[in-house]
């Protein structure tokens, strides 16, 4: 799978190259700045791209800027953010972009590689990866989830993390057939259109919880 | 406009018109005492070598002087002139009727020129007083047709231009003329009132020198302020630096070493103790990050003022509406206070008030950044009972900026904070996405 990193720095960037690369991961660029990257993007067409957040010149939110950018060129370029903070706003910025294919994690969530492989490859086939403390952030300013279970709100919790409905079951140690029935149970409650797209369906949680 | 709007506009114009008349009726009532305590401080200045009366009455009666000057120096604030107080900061336990009480007095400037300026004070306060009550009241006299009234009962009288009436069509005349006056003596008395204010304003405004010492006072205050939470905020990192991660980066060095160890030995200890060093690893990322974040959020330093309200709205559990139109970032020290005294508010407002809603408006104009936090809560308000909004006020005097509070009982609260400031051309951004 072909993938471009931005990161600016050396020790980082090289990581991430790295452990993408055990992985069977083809990295096409591994880039340092704002501009880099949007060019990187716009000429290599990657299946992915892992992008910081904060990139030089400016080192401000260069990095979601190219990443929004590139995808109003390439629509739905799956990208995926890390940073060393997660802001609702930015998630919130980053998926009104159409077309799926969006993670934003922070940058802590490289450690636990396995979890960190299996989100870049979910936002490569167009799936969601949300950072657990975006979604803590979201879920903790929502009166109306008053209204759900604490089960059903930590089954909203993980799906809002973007994943799929045999990862919630194993997650939370219980059967898929349980974690649909409270899918059903909260899509009702909180009046939302029941989907059989697990990722249609994310994106409408997040953008319930986020508005 | 329409014919509300013009009616309401007319209304406006006639009560400050009034208002104005009504103060230069004070004037002339005011400028009385002032030949009285001019009288009285002569008198005493003549008593001064008289052993304990001087010291005594002295410092007594140029207190009742700056108390009728200070009153003046609001009525001018009033009408747009600003004249600041002057006044030398009083000596730290001096007595009353002491020397140093007296020194304090007598070596100050603005002593002198308070003296100065009640006599002058009072001649100009009476003229342009008596011409604003004056004149409006002439023109009354003639809408109400007095002159024809007694030109019928005398034979002999006039008004206005007319001198004297021969007809009743000429004492008829005195309405329009009355109109005419009462309109002009409307219209003038408010600028009459500026130029007694600005000739005020010559005697008791500060000095260039004493202005330059209250500055001097100001900026010691502040400054030390600045010092010390700044010193205070250090010792709070330092410790939480030292505590937190410092403590877990040795942990963590110890797991990897005894891992290290075990790993041919016991290699599934070993996978314990890595598992175990990089939980600890991500424990020392959150509490770094939660470190920064009260140093400078990094979303203040990617967004500038109004991106970092915007999500710290976002975070908040009541819902904040941000009305934020900055033309561009203020210097950095500035931007951070104005985030960290907006920032402050809001977790007030949060803790305290029972707010349902609130707002927070953020702009610029005549090199003032204003920041106006509202909510809909309880009020009752106080800054004297909280550290909060004191540390904020504290914080804003840094910048030379101000904090007002309006939190009546039962509410709403409105806070507002200003600092001067210029903003730097913003980095260009795609605005669309942001909202």
């Amino acid at each position: 799978m072909r993938v471009v990193i931005a990161e600016d720095h050396a020790l980082l960037r090289d990581g991430l190259t790295r452990l993408l690369q055990a992985f069977d991961f083809d990295v096409v660029a591994a880039v340092d700045s704002g501009p880099a990257l949007l060019s990187a993007l716009i000429t290599q067409k990657p299946q992915v791209a892992v992008v910081d957040v904060r990139l030089p010149p400016t080192f401000t939110d260069e990095g979601l800027q190219a990443a929004i950018a590139a995808r109003a060129q390439i629509p739905g370029l799956p990208i995926l953010m890390l940073s060393q903070h997660v802001e609702p706003l930015y998630a919130r910025e980053l998926l009104s972009t159409p077309h799926g294919g969006v993670g934003y994690l922070l940058k802590d969530r490289v450690s636990n590689v396995g979890e960190f492989v299996d989100a870049v490859r979910r936002v490569a086939d167009g799936g969601t990866a949300m950072d657990p403390d975006v979604v803590s952030q979201l879920l903790a300013r929502r009166e109306p989830l008053a209204v759900l279970t604490s089960r059903e709100r930590e089954v909203l919790g993980v799906m809002a993390e973007g994943r799929s409905n045999a990862a919630i079951a194993a997650k939370l140690g219980i059967t898929e057939k349980a974690v649909s029935k409270h899918i059903n149970n909260i899509l009702t409650k909180l009046d939302m259109p029941p989907s059989d797209d697990d990722n249609r369906r994310v994106l409408a949680v997040l953008a319930y919880l986020n508005p | 406009m329409n014919a509300a709007g013009t009616g309401e506009g007319l209304g406006r114009w006639a009560r400050r018109g009034a208002r104005s008349v009504l103060s230069g009726m004070a004037g002339v009532g005011l400028a009385f005492t002032n030949v009285l305590l001019f009288a009285v401080s002569v008198v005493v200045l003549a008593l001064t070598p008289v052993p304990f009366l001087g010291l005594a009455l002295v410092p007594w009666t140029m207190t009742l002087v700056r108390m009728r000057a200070d009153l003046e120096r609001r009525r001018a604030s009033r009408t747009g002139v600003l004249v600041t107080s002057p006044y030398h900061a009083p000596p730290d336990g001096a007595l009353a009727g002491g020397w140093q009480r007296f020194r304090w007095i007598v070596t100050d400037p603005a002593t002198w020129r308070d003296l100065a300026w009640l006599l002058p004070g009072a001649i100009v306060g009476v003229t342009l007083g008596t011409i604003r009550v004056v004149v409006p009241l002439y023109g009354l006299a003639g809408l109400t047709l007095t002159p024809l009234w007694i030109w019928l009962g005398t034979g002999w009288y006039g008004y206005g231009a007319i001198w004297s009436i021969d007809t009743f069509s000429d004492g008829l005349l005195c309405l329009p003329q009355g109109a005419v006056i009462l309109v002009g003596g409307l219209w003038a008395a408010p600028w009459l009132g500026r130029v007694d204010a600005y000739f005020a304003r010559l005697f008791l405004s500060p000095t260039r020198a004493a202005e330059l010492r209250l500055r001097v006072t100001q900026l010691t205050t502040t400054r030390a302020d600045t010092v010390d939470a700044q010193a205070a905020e250090l010792r709070r990192i330092e410790r939480d630096l030292h505590d937190g991660v410092q403590a877990r980066l040795v942990s963590l060095g110890m797991m990897i070493g005894l891992a290290d160890e075990l790993i041919d030995r016991n290699p599934t200890a070993a996978h314990e103790l890595l598992a175990e060093a990089r939980e600890s690893s991500g424990t020392a990322l959150v509490e770094l990050r939660h470190l920064v974040r009260g140093i400078h959020p990094p979303v203040l330093a990617e967004r500038g003022l109004d991106g970092a309200v915007r999500a710290l709205a976002l975070s908040l559990p009541v819902p904040i509406t941000v009305d934020a139109a900055l033309s561009g970032r203020p210097d950095t020290p500035v931007e951070s206070a104005a985030y960290f005294a907006v920032a402050e508010t809001l977790t007030n407002m949060i803790r305290h008030s029972r707010a349902r809603t609130g707002s927070v408006s953020l702009r610029h104009a005549d090199g003032v950044l204003a920041m106006v936090v509202t909510d809909d809560g309880t009020g009752g308000a106080d800054p004297a009972s909280g550290t909060g909004l004191h540390g904020i006020a504290r914080r804003l005097a840094a910048f030379d900026g101000t904090m007002a509070l309006s939190s009546p009982p039962g509410g709403p609260t409105v806070i507002t904070m200003e600092v001067p400031c210029v903003l730097s051309s913003p980095r260009t951004m795609p605005s669309s996405v942001t909202d």
